[in-house]
């Protein structure tokens, strides 16, 4: 029992981490434009098929090919925004929505009219999982994979934190996502921070979307799969927060690998939808508020 | 042909009685919905499963479908009316993949992915199936125009007055001693009880039903067909939808026209059409084909 307990906390910490990437994409975005963005779905498949291009057909290296997933979706989410989502802005928050459902079903169907629904795998070397005894006389039990995703996830997101907290284009993105108004006043340009938090938003939904991939396989619905756990860690954490989409993940990570002490295990991606009406029922705001960083 | 044309007749009315669903929640009450797929699902296995399993007549079933969506309606109302539409929005697009989980796994209740299968529909078996079709457009039809009137009566009345105001402005409505939280969430489930009724036709309809059908696509085709057809009004809701079933079908035909296509290319492009022909419309005429009219002018130019 002690020995499952810790099996499934240390598989929860692992899949949080990874989790809070594409999480932190969402939040991040919405932080700056002030609405859900939901085409981080197809922008999670389009960077793992990008890494997918990159790791297969050009023999690209796993750390390189993540860093191909980030850089396209990252430009195809600024292009995006500027064709589709940039101009209905004016018409709300709720329009914009909206067309962001209708891009993200446009940008899966050109992913699957390019690459059809086969399910594709990258090319990785073959590791055996590794047993750690521990004192109370069990092992655990990981996968190199999943260790090497989430110290990729712990890297990405400490990048973000550095770049938020000391460069002068991530303090204006914070200063945006903390008033608007007093930004503007104060000189910044608005587009080009919404540019900015597209490409980084979009960028870390890409990174995470091949992530998942890495420890799988990847077909043209493998963002729209995690999207539910995505918004749910980033609204159990308050949506618009940085820190709460990381704790947020961890929450909803771990709440799913736990749900199988009590649940059957194909219920798990129900986890996160129950997460979100308890939180929203109990904590609108999410664990940590709504606050940029 | 005949037969093909009546059954898209009788989806196009399906997508009708969706359209004048949300536009109930949207359109008036100014709450997205982006599950609807989930409630066009309880009502079909509501149904489905009432009069196969406890014997129940078909229209106890359709009624009963109509209940339960908009008991439903109300409970995810009740949670996120507060909130703002950003998380109605997340919220409601979790509840249509939940329902579709359930669907697959209580294989006790729904047989999951294999589905229901054998769905009684009137007079199946009787009659051939090109009379089938012709019954069910009729009642499909029916069932729109009777919808119709009533959400008509119930938007011109002080209830739909109010809707659009909290639509508006909700603060200006609660100042005005309108209890917000009510009418919402009555709405919804007025909303939500007529998707349900789609639903439960559909079942009965097809015959079989399985989670495999309900598809966030179908929320989308929904949403194309309001706003396509006039968000806030009636008569766009019903227009949008036969628009959108022409466009779907439209483009089955014209996939095949197009040479050195695989089949999943062919239905990845139609796919892609839907949200195109969405984000145009958002574009190009958000109010609509037949904008809503509302009584007071507005002073700046629509």
């Amino acid at each position: 029992m002690i020995a499952d307990f810790a099996q499934l906390l240390l598989n929860g910490l692992l899949a949080g981490t990874q989790l809070a990437v594409p999480a932190i994409g969402f939040t991040a975005i919405y932080a700056v434009l002030r609405f859900p963005n939901f085409a981080v779905a197809s922008h999670a498949t389009i960077g793992a098929y990008a890494g997918f291009v990159a790791n297969v057909w050009f023999g690209l290296p796993a750390p390189a090919a993540l860093l191909a997933a980030f850089l396209v979706a990252g430009v195809v989410g600024v292009v995006s925004d500027e064709i589709v989502l940039r101009r209905l802005r004016p018409a709300g928050a709720l329009t914009v929505a909206i067309a962001s459902v209708a891009l993200t079903i446009v940008l899966e169907n050109i992913v699957r009219f390019s690459f059809g629904n086969d399910l594709r795998g990258y090319d990785l070397p073959v590791l055996r999982d590794w047993h750690w005894p521990m004192p109370w006389g069990d092992t655990l039990r990981v996968g190199p994979q999943q260790l090497e995703n989430a110290v990729a996830a712990g890297l990405a997101m400490a990048a973000l934190f550095a770049f938020l907290a000391f460069t002068r284009t991530g303090k204006m993105m914070r200063a945006v996502a903390d008033n608007p108004m007093l930004a503007g006043l104060k000189g910044i340009n608005a587009d080009v921070v919404a540019r900015l938090a597209s490409f980084v938003g979009m960028g870390l939904a890409g990174f995470g979307g091949m992530l998942i991939g890495l420890d799988t396989s990847i077909d043209p619905l493998t963002g729209f799969r995690v999207m539910l756990s995505v918004f749910a860690a980033a609204v159990v954490g308050g949506l618009g927060s940085i820190p709460g989409a990381v704790v947020g993940a961890f929450v909803i990570g771990i709440g799913e690998e736990m749900s199988v002490l009590v649940l059957d295990p194909t219920y798990r991606t129900a986890v996160g939808f129950v997460a979100i009406l308890l939180v929203l029922s109990l904590r609108p705001r999410g664990l940590l508020g709504e606050r940029a960083y | 042909m005949e037969s093909y044309l009546l059954a898209m007749a009788v989806f196009a009315g399906f997508y009708a009685l969706m359209a004048l669903g949300l536009n109930v929640i949207f359109g008036l009450g100014g709450m997205i919905n982006l599950g609807l797929v989930g409630f066009y699902a309880i009502g079909g296995y509501v149904s489905a499963l009432l009069v196969l399993k406890l014997h129940w007549p078909m229209l106890a079933g359709w009624l009963a479908a109509l209940l339960a969506c908009a008991a439903v309606g109300a409970v995810v109302a009740v949670i996120t009316a507060r909130l703002k539409g950003d998380y109605l929005a997340i919220v409601t697009l979790g509840f249509a993949e939940v329902i579709r989980l359930v669907a697959s796994n209580e294989i006790w209740l729904t047989n999951g992915t294999d589905g229901i299968s054998a769905i009684p529909g009137p007079g199946r078996g009787v009659l051939s199936p090109l009379q089938f079709n012709l019954l069910f457009a009729a009642i499909v039809w029916g069932t729109v125009l009777v919808v119709a009137l009533l959400l008509g009566r119930l938007s011109a009345s002080p209830f739909g007055r109010v809707l659009r105001a909290i639509r508006e402005d909700e603060m200006i409505a609660a100042v005005a001693g309108k209890k917000v939280l009510r009418f919402k969430v009555q709405a919804f489930a007025v909303g939500a009880g007529v998707l349900g009724l789609a639903g439960a036709l559909y079942a009965h309809f097809n015959a079989y039903i399985a989670p495999d059908a309900y598809q966030p696509l179908i929320t989308i085709y929904v949403v194309l067909a309001l706003t396509a057809g006039g968000t806030g009004t009636m008569r766009g809701a019903v227009l949008g939808a036969v628009l959108v079933v022409f466009l779907t079908e439209g483009t089955r035909f014209a996939g095949n026209w197009v040479p050195g296509l695989a089949p999943v290319q062919v239905a990845a492009l139609r796919e892609a059409s839907i949200g195109i022909a969405l984000i145009l419309v958002l574009y190009l005429r958000p109010q609509g084909i037949l904008p809503e009219r509302t009584r007071t002018l507005s002073l700046e130019p629509r």
